[in-house]
């Protein structure tokens, strides 16, 4: 153990970051753990099992882990080619790539209703159907990957991938073994935003998902039904399994990147 | 010859890199490319290894020619100014990356790796990770690395740029001893004349983008090509409108036939050497004469500020 280092300008510092996390975020998630179970463990289970409720469930989950997968490929694929390549029009693109979080989720669902919707001038109509669903999550995941690739990118060295190719490891042989052990912890932190944000997506999906029970209600929505229901219990019981079920990924994404980046 | 060097050409832009470039390397020697920065030398070594093209001319290593093969085929084993690590691989896995990708069995490789170890001096560090190690472990772990592959030719790339001084005569000396033991064909880039001097058994001197010279560092210092060469080489002072070295002008008391008469504007001293600025008698506007003479020397002499004194050219330069 460290000796006791705390001077008064750090204690007060800590005091207020523990504070601050307590009101915020402690205090209300521990809430959330004691109405769910205010009716018992019993009546926890009882919600969860419920067959619409766990196919909303497990709906969400699934949804999220293939957006967060999605992200890891085509938003590693985008932040190399912002970061390596030159080409017409990529300042514009650069800023571009934000707008899913600038935008208000539900303006991103009325964009991707108007464009993929019954009117749709595509003549695709997604509403109302899990690749809807699916859509609108990978649209407001879009910048999270991007955006923690991409500083790390800039950052690495060139001359490590050109030691490699002197001696004599091809592209793919450099990619794999040299660049991406450096990428993977970026890459892990991107893909748990994604992860984190698309399990909890409301805004972009209350227009487009159609909230069709069994078929493509999410956890979140599932939550607004409970609560217009007057159940606040049930609605603190889904809410608990986004919790537990998102901190679990976490902290195996965690592991996984521990693992993959001392392997080389 | 090792490395064949014809007719290349390089241009950056507008900027002409280098300019019509012919060399020969020979095999199992120590060679320096030595200029100033950007004077094309880095380049001209980047081109060798593949990691750069020419515009025009070719290259040819052990016999081969390379001049169109991709850096992964030459077997050139390559040194970067600044390591160029694999951060996340131990020192070890470092060094045996190459013999990996060249699919060695397993048993060899860590025979291989065991020995280069202890070759660069980092057996007790194999574990390690490089940000654990210092500048110049580090540099030699990029070293081993090069050599694990049993390059045909060695590029080191201003190996010891960014190691501070003391480190880096330390690296230099070891470098030479290691070339002794492994004579693998070598050709290092410097900006550091005396680096090139104390190390290299050839010198090729760069600059804008030209070879101004090629030799032994006998032959570069005593017989320089030109006045870049000479001036490039160690330090000079004009002395009746000719370039020579401060220290080959001698000081006399009195008046001595062909010496031209001065006063010693200035003295500093600098270690075991004094260096004096004389302005020469008739010729205040120009700028003093340099003269390095030995402590002994100066305190024999009994040299003072102010005092005037006598410079001829050493006899055997006459």
């Amino acid at each position: 153990m460290k000796p006791e280092t705390l001077t008064r300008p750090a204690a007060a510092g800590l005091g207020l970051a523990l504070l601050w996390f307590s009101v915020l975020v402690l205090i209300p998630l521990a809430a959330i753990v004691l109405s769910s179970t205010a009716g018992g463990w019993q009546q926890f289970i009882g919600t969860i099992t419920d067959p619409e409720t766990f196919a909303a469930l497990r709906l969400t989950v699934l949804q999220a882990l293939g957006a967060a997968l999605v992200n890891v490929v085509v938003g590693t694929t985008i932040a190399w080619v912002l970061v390596r390549d030159r080409f017409p029009g990529k300042a514009v693109l650069e800023v571009i790539i934000d707008i899913p979080f600038a935008l208000p989720t539900i303006v991103a669902g009325l964009v991707l209703l108007s464009l993929y919707g019954p009117e749709s001038p595509l003549g695709i109509n997604v509403v109302n159907t899990q690749q809807g669903i699916f859509l609108a999550l990978l649209f407001v995941t879009l910048p999270f990957v991007v955006r923690t690739v991409q500083p790390v990118l800039i950052e690495l060295d060139q001359d490590v991938e050109e030691a490699a190719a002197s001696l004599g490891a091809g592209r793919f042989t450099t990619f794999r073994r040299v660049l991406l052990p450096a990428l993977i912890p970026a890459i892990t932190a991107g893909a748990s935003l994604a992860f984190a944000r698309a399990i909890s997506e409301f805004g972009a999906l209350v227009l487009i998902s159609g909230n069709t029970p069994f078929e493509t209600e999410v956890a979140s929505l599932k939550i607004l039904k409970f609560i217009e229901g007057d159940n606040r219990a049930g609605a603190a019981s889904v809410a608990l399994v986004l919790l537990v079920v998102s901190l679990v990924v976490l902290v195996a994404l965690d592991i996984l990147q521990r693992k993959v980046a001392r392997r080389g | 010859m090792s490395i064949t060097v014809s007719g290349i050409n390089k241009n950056f832009g507008d900027f002409v890199a280098l300019q019509d470039i012919n060399l020969e390397i020979p095999s199992g020697q120590l060679t320096a490319l030595l200029g100033p920065s950007g004077g094309g030398k880095s380049t001209l070594l980047r081109i060798i290894a593949g990691l750069e093209n020419a515009d025009s001319g070719s290259i040819t290593i052990s016999g081969q020619e390379a001049t169109h093969l991709p850096a992964q085929k030459r077997n050139v084993g390559f040194v970067f100014q600044h390591y160029a690590a694999f951060k996340h691989m131990s020192v070890a896995k470092n060094i045996a990356f190459g013999l990996e990708i060249r699919k060695l069995p397993k048993a060899r490789i860590k025979e291989k790796v065991d020995s280069l170890l202890e070759l660069v001096h980092l057996t007790q560090f194999a574990d390690r990770l490089p940000a654990q190690l210092s500048g110049g472990q580090r540099q030699r772990m990029a070293l081993a690395r090069a050599l694990a592959i049993e390059p045909s030719v060695l590029l080191l790339d201003e190996p010891f740029g960014a190691l501070d001084a003391k480190v880096r005569k330390e690296l230099r000396d070891w470098l030479r001893r290691l070339h002794d033991e492994v004579h693998v064909t070598t050709l290092f880039v410097t900006h550091d004349q005396e680096e090139a001097l104390e190390v290299s058994d050839n010198i090729v001197v760069i600059n804008q983008g030209r070879v101004e010279q090629v030799g032994t560092p006998d032959e570069l210092y005593d017989q320089p090509a030109n006045d870049f060469v000479l001036g490039f080489l160690g330090p000079v002072t004009e002395f009746q409108g000719r370039l020579v070295r401060p220290h080959d002008l001698e000081v006399f008391r009195q008046e001595v036939p062909g010496a031209v008469a001065g006063r010693i504007a200035r003295s500093t001293r600098v270690g075991f050497e004094v260096r004096l600025e004389v302005e020469l008698n008739g010729s205040a506007d120009a700028a003093p004469v340099n003269v390095v003479v030995t402590r002994g020397e100066a305190r024999a002499l009994g040299l003072t500020v102010g005092d005037t004194v006598f410079l001829g050219l050493q006899a055997v330069l006459v």
